[in-house]
């Protein structure tokens, strides 16, 4: 398969890792921002064939891992209603809220469907013209750009049953919280490749020019997160060996990203939406990190229209997602990994996200 | 194939799938994805054309890809070693 295969070569491979090796002389902490890369690296082997110098932090790039248990709350409080469809990506549906989760609702009678697309969502609210059709709007910027899509065709046909639970969430304001927090240690960055699709280089700039830390915009083939992480190895060295200073991100994934990003979709997300500050679970609030509808597009938020009330809720006792989705800790680290906490009974959403760093270390192993 | 799978179930992550655009119909691209049709909403790209290579995700082609810049990449894979001994790094 064209894009795909190439980029599989394990002659290509093997050189790159002999680079790496011949390279890295220090220790150094590659964090993979999104879980994607997280499982893209077990699957691979990757893990196990680099050398020791070099570990692999699991960052907080799982949206279903950071959303809070409110948020979800709020989901399973809209699912409730009488007329409602709530509809959802698939990877929310055994997220565990503060008491339930939307399987559970389902399981109790709430209509609850998977949806692949916001546009299937959008097309639910069409052929049901009697019911509310609700969103749950998760995602990060490789998302959003596609639920603001669907919102525009919602305003342009005046669709009035069609709402959007908006949970959207940016990536590099998280990155900073990682950096200012300063009790995990990260070298380097492997940042989201298709995020970056969307966004383009230039948000990272930040990181290497008042951090020094260096990034590298990863893709996700074998070959890809190799190269990112032998581009990577050669900026740290570099700066430490020669003083030279990164100044901003490399891209390694150039045939997907572009330094300015993908611009009419960057015109249609803030067409619809603004930035605003948000929490994270595991991050806390993260200023200037979250999406909400702008005045103009506030009749398509679920949240006023339903006037949500849910209480505030903490983390599940003893779980550590939080710890884990900043790299301070491994799964291996939480005393319910693997024993109260599986994929089959995720306690925390970094179990139950099929990119959560949880579920990849209990598939692939730690 | 499991990638193909675990689009279908993941959408809220970073996964997005390259295929080629075989048709065109106001707006909406039918989409090879590994010998199964896709379709994909163009809204967010511009100047997409038959026969052109497109990332999707949650039912949109939200990147064209470049063709030039993806054989650059590889010819700088499979040149790594020779990097290396241009940078005399070895020894």
């Amino acid at each position: 398969m064209k894009y795909f295969d190439e980029y599989r070569d394990a002659a290509i491979a093997e050189k790159i890792l002999a680079n790496i090796r011949a390279t890295s002389k220090r220790e150094m902490r590659l964090m993979e921002v999104c879980g994607t890369h997280t499982v893209a690296i077990f699957r691979s082997g990757i893990r196990g064939i680099l050398p020791e110098n070099i570990s692999l932090l699991s960052g907080p790039g799982c949206p279903v891992c950071v959303t809070s248990n409110e948020d979800i709350d709020k989901a399973l409080y809209i699912a409730r209603q009488k007329d409602v469809i709530l509809t959802t990506f698939g990877d929310m549906i055994k997220v565990p809220g503060s008491n339930s989760s939307l399987e559970k609702e389902r399981a109790r009678g709430a209509d609850i469907r998977v949806v692949y697309s916001a546009l299937d969502a959008l097309d639910i609210a069409r052929r049901h013209p009697q019911r509310r059709v609700v969103l749950l709007g998760i995602g990060f910027e490789t998302t959003s750009p596609t639920i603001a899509s669907t919102i525009l065709s919602a305003d342009k046909e005046r669709i009035e049953n069609f709402f959007v639970l908006v949970s959207h969430k940016l990536i590099p304001p998280a990155m900073k919280v990682l950096l200012d927090a300063e009790d995990v240690g990260i070298d380097a960055f492997l940042c989201p490749g298709h995020v970056s699709a969307i966004i383009g280089s230039r948000p990272y700039k930040f990181i290497p020019r008042d951090y020094g830390v260096p990034c590298v915009i990863a893709g996700f083939e074998p070959l890809d997160i190799l190269q990112s992480i032998f581009m990577a190895v050669q900026q740290i060295e570099r700066k430490e060996r020669e003083g030279l200073k990164p100044d901003r991100a490399e891209i390694e994934y150039r045939r997907a990203v572009r330094p300015e990003g993908n611009t009419t979709a960057l015109k249609t997300l803030y067409e619809v939406f603004e930035v605003c500050d948000v929490r994270w679970r595991g991050l806390g609030m993260v200023l200037q990190s979250g999406l909400r509808l702008r005045e103009r597009y506030r009749q398509f938020d679920a949240e006023a229209v339903f006037d949500v009330k849910v209480s505030p809720s903490g983390e599940p006792k003893g779980c550590l997602c939080g710890e884990i989705l900043r790299g301070a800790k491994l799964p291996t680290d939480c005393k319910l990994f693997g024993t109260r906490c599986t994929p089959e009974e995720p306690v925390g959403p970094c179990m139950v996200s099929s990119e959560g760093t949880c579920a990849a270390y209990f598939k692939y192993g730690g | 194939m499991f990638t193909l799978l675990n689009t279908l179930l993941c959408v809220n992550c970073c996964l997005a799938i390259p295929g080629k655009i075989v048709s065109i119909d106001d707006n909406i691209a039918r989409v090879d994805v590994a010998g199964v049709i896709r379709t994909a909403s163009l809204q967010l790209v511009d100047d997409a054309r038959i026969g052109d290579y497109a990332l999707l995700h949650a039912g949109f082609a939200i990147q064209l890809l470049d063709e030039e810049e993806a054989l650059e990449t590889l010819k700088l894979m499979e040149e790594s070693t020779h990097y290396l001994a241009f940078m005399g790094v070895y020894g």
